[in-house]
C-alpha cells in the first residue's frame, strides 16, 4: 500500500455498529477529501468486526484498515495508540479524525504526542483554507481550518497546523451531519496483523468491570427541549422545568452554568462541552446565551427564551421572547398548555 | 506502602460566569475582569490524591503547576486542603504553548521531581476543555494512563484500580503503576481548607514573591516547608525548541467573536393573554401538542 497522504477516520465500533459520530465524521472527510482530490480513508480496531466494511463504505470510503483481536475490545488506551501511531507512520495521512468521545480523546492526544503532530479538540467546524505564516510569511495552501469555541466558549478561534501530519481534530457527536454517500459505493478492505502494530506491553490495562448503561436522557432525540441556565435560580425553580417538559413531552437539558451549579446532570449539558441538538422547539429559561451554548442548540428550529433580562444575548436567535421570571412564566405555561390542548 | 504522589493544577480564568465586561470591545479577551480560580477538575483530582495520602500513610502530594508565579496561590491552596508543597514551572519561553508544548515542559519537570508512583490531573481545565495535557504526559513518559476517572478504588502491590464514567456506562480498570489518572467532574468534591493548615502554609511563597517582600525573607529561611518551587525551562532541562510556539504545531489562524444572526424577535408580553395565545399558536401550527 503506498497510498499515502490521504484523509483517515478512527471509527468506533460497539455493539456490531460504527458509531453515529464516526459515521458524521466520515460524512464530512468525504466532503473535505473531494476538495482536496485525495481518497478518504477508515481504520477501525476491535473483536469480531464481521463486515462491518458493509456499514463504512456508504460514505463514500476507500480503503477500510482493519484490525481485529479480541485484546482490541473494550477499549484501552496503548494498543489502540500503538496501532494508530504505527499506521500513521506508514500510510502518513495529512489528516486524521476522530469523535471526541471518552476513546477519541483518550486515544487523540496520546498519538499526536507520539507523532509531534497538532490535534484540536473539539471542533464546531473544519473547512479547508490557505493560511499564511506571519512572521516567516510562508505560504501554506489547503490547510485544514479547525474550528472550534475556546476561552468557555466566549470566543471562536480559527487553528491550523502548517508544518507537521497528520492534522488532526476530533469532533463532538451530532456536532456534524451524518450523510451516506451511495449505498453502492465500495472500497478496499485491508486487514492488518494486530501484532505488528501493537507491543505485548500495550495490554497492561485490564478492565474488571464494566457496565453499559443505556443513558435514559435523549436530548438529541427530543422534538422539544425545556433547557435551564443559571438564571433559573435553583434548584427549585429547575423543578419547574421539569414539570412543563413532562406536560409537553419534552426533555429537559441545561447550560454549563446550571450543570456547574449543580441543579442538573452532566449528562443534559447541551453546548460546546455537552450534547449539540436540534430540536423543533427550545424553550430557553434563564439562559443567557455564552456561545458555548448556542453553539450547541443553534440550529432549533423554533426558539423560545424566557428570560428577567430583556437583553440576554440569546434573545438576538431567540423567535420569541418573554421577558420575566421563570417561577412565574412557566406554570402559566403550563395552565395554558393544559387548558388548550385537548 | 507510601505513595509519591503528583497532582498537576492549573489556574484558569473562570470562564463559567463569563460577564458583560469580559469581552474588550476589540474582541479580546478582558482578562481583568475575569477571577484566577484553582481549574475545577483538578480540585476533584487533589481530592483523589488526598485521599490515597490517608489511606497510604507516608505518602506525599505534590502539586505542579506551569504558569506565571502568581500562580503559587493555587499550590498555596492545595497546601491548605492537605497536600505537602508544590512547585511552579514558570519561563517566558513556555508562552504561547500549546497542549503538546505544555505537556512536553510538564513532563520535563516530572522527570526532574523524579520519583513517583502516580500523576492525577482534572480531565482538563475550563480555559481551553481539551483534556488533552493529561494523556500526551503520559506518552512522552512512556506511561499508561487512565482518563475520565470518577474514583480510585485502590493502590495495592503497584496496582492501582480506578472506576471510570465514560459515555456508555462505569467502566473498572486495573493497571500497573506508575500512570497518569486524568479526574472526571462527576467525581468526589475537594475536601475544604484545613485550619490547621492554612496556619501553617500561609506564608508559604516562591523564591520571588520573597524576593518582592523581604520581610519575609528571614521568616521562612527558617521554615522549610514553606518554600514553594518555581523552576524554569533550565531547571527541567528543556529543550528550547519543544517549548513555547516553537514547540507548538498548532498555531492560531484567528480568533473571533461569534456574531450569530440576529433573528427578528417577537416580543411576547408577561401576562395570561399573550402567554396563552403563544400556547395556542405553537398547538395550532403543531409545534407541541
Amino acid at each position: 500500500m503506498a497510498d499515502k497522504n490521504n484523509l483517515i477516520v478512527y471509527c468506533e465500533y460497539e455493539d456490531g455498529k460504527v458509531a453515529d459520530v464516526s459515521l458524521e465524521l466520515l460524512t464530512k472527510g468525504r466532503q473535505l477529501a473531494d476538495k482536496l482530490g485525495i481518497k478518504l480513508e477508515a481504520v477501525v480496531a476491535g473483536d469480531n468486526l464481521k463486515d462491518i466494511e458493509k456499514q463504512i463504505f456508504p460514505y463514500g470510503v476507500d480503503t477500510v484498515y482493519k484490525f481485529e483481536d479480541s485484546r482490541l475490545y473494550p477499549y484501552t488506551s496503548l494498543p489502540h495508540s500503538s496501532i494508530l501511531i504505527n499506521l500513521f507512520k506508514e500510510i502518513e495521512p495529512r489528516i486524521a479524525f476522530m469523535g471526541a468521545t471518552s476513546i477519541g480523546r483518550d486515544l487523540g492526544p496520546r498519538v499526536s504526542s507520539a507523532l509531534h503532530s497538532g490535534l484540536t479538540a473539539d471542533c464546531t467546524s473544519l473547512e479547508i483554507g490557505d493560511y499564511t505564516d506571519v512572521k516567516t510569511g510562508k505560504e501554506y495552501k489547503d490547510l485544514l481550518y479547525q474550528i472550534r469555541p475556546a476561552f468557555g466558549g466566549n470566543i471562536v478561534a480559527t487553528i491550523v497546523n502548517p508544518d507537521c501530519r497528520p492534522q488532526m481534530a476530533t469532533v463532538r457527536e451530532g456536532v456534524m451531519k451524518k450523510e451516506a454517500k451511495d449505498s453502492n459505493y465500495s472500497g478496499e478492505v485491508v486487514v492488518k496483523e494486530v501484532n505488528k502494530y501493537t507491543n505485548p506491553e500495550d495490554f497492561v490495562v485490564d478492565i474488571i468491570d464494566r457496565h453499559v448503561e443505556k443513558s435514559k436522557v435523549n436530548l438529541k432525540g427530543s422534538p422539544i427541549i425545556v433547557a435551564g441556565g443559571y438564571g433559573v435560580g435553583s434548584k427549585e425553580n429547575f423543578d419547574l422545568l421539569q414539570q412543563l417538559a413532562d406536560t409537553l413531552g419534552a426533555e429537559v437539558g441545561a447550560s454549563r452554568a446550571a450543570v456547574d451549579a449543580g441543579w442538573c446532570d452532566h449528562d443534559r449539558q447541551i453546548g460546546q462541552t455537552g450534547v449539540t441538538v436540534r430540536p423543533k422547539l427550545y424553550i430557553a429559561c434563564g439562559i443567557s446565551g455564552q456561545i458555548q451554548h448556542i453553539a450547541g442548540m443553534q440550529d432549533s428550529s423554533i426558539i423560545i427564551s424566557v428570560n428577567s433580562d430583556p437583553d440576554a444575548p440569546i434573545n438576538t436567535i431567540a423567535d420569541y421572547v418573554i421577558t420575566g421570571k421563570i417561577e412565574d412564566v412557566l406554570p402559566k405555561l403550563i395552565k395554558y398548555y393544559k387548558k388548550n390542548s385537548k | 506502602m507510601s505513595l509519591n504522589i503528583i497532582v498537576l493544577a492549573k489556574q484558569v480564568p473562570d470562564t463559567r460566569n463569563v460577564g458583560k465586561d469580559a469581552m474588550k470591545a476589540d474582541g479580546t479577551i478582558n482578562r481583568a475582569a475575569l477571577p484566577a480560580i484553582f481549574n475545577p477538575e483538578d480540585l476533584n483530582a487533589l481530592e483523589q490524591a488526598l485521599k490515597l495520602k490517608e489511606l497510604h500513610p507516608g505518602s506525599k502530594v505534590t502539586i505542579l503547576t506551569m504558569g506565571p508565579a502568581r500562580a503559587a496561590e493555587i499550590i498555596r491552596e492545595g497546601m491548605f486542603r492537605g497536600a505537602d508543597g508544590g512547585i511552579v514551572l514558570s519561563d517566558r519561553a513556555f508562552a504561547g504553548s500549546d497542549t503538546l508544548a505544555t505537556s512536553y515542559a510538564l513532563s520535563a519537570a516530572v522527570r526532574k521531581i523524579g520519583n513517583f508512583d502516580i500523576i492525577i490531573g482534572g480531565r482538563q481545565a475550563i480555559d481551553g476543555d481539551t483534556a488533552q495535557v493529561g494523556p500526551q504526559i503520559a506518552e512522552k513518559l512512556g506511561i499508561p494512563q487512565i482518563t475520565y476517572a470518577e474514583d480510585i478504588l485502590s493502590v495495592d502491590n503497584g496496582e492501582i484500580t480506578v472506576k471510570r464514567r465514560i459515555e456508555s456506562g462505569v467502566e473498572t480498570v486495573k493497571a500497573k503503576l506508575p500512570l497518569v489518572v486524568t479526574v472526571n467532574g462527576s467525581a468526589a468534591e475537594c475536601r475544604p481548607r484545613n485550619a490547621k493548615a492554612v496556619q501553617k502554609y500561609k506564608y508559604a511563597a516562591v523564591p520571588s514573591e520573597v524576593a518582592a517582600d523581604e520581610s519575609r525573607k528571614e521568616f521562612i529561611e527558617k521554615r522549610p516547608y514553606l518554600n514553594i518551587g518555581e523552576w524554569n525551562a533550565s531547571t527541567v532541562d528543556a529543550d528550547l525548541a519543544q517549548c513555547g510556539l516553537a514547540g507548538s504545531p498548532t498555531k492560531v489562524k484567528s480568533i473571533e467573536n461569534v456574531v450569530f444572526t440576529a433573528k427578528e424577535a417577537r416580543r411576547i408580553e408577561n401576562n395570561d393573554e399573550e402567554l396563552e395565545n403563544l400556547i395556542k399558536e405553537l398547538i395550532a401550527n403543531h409545534t407541541i401538542g
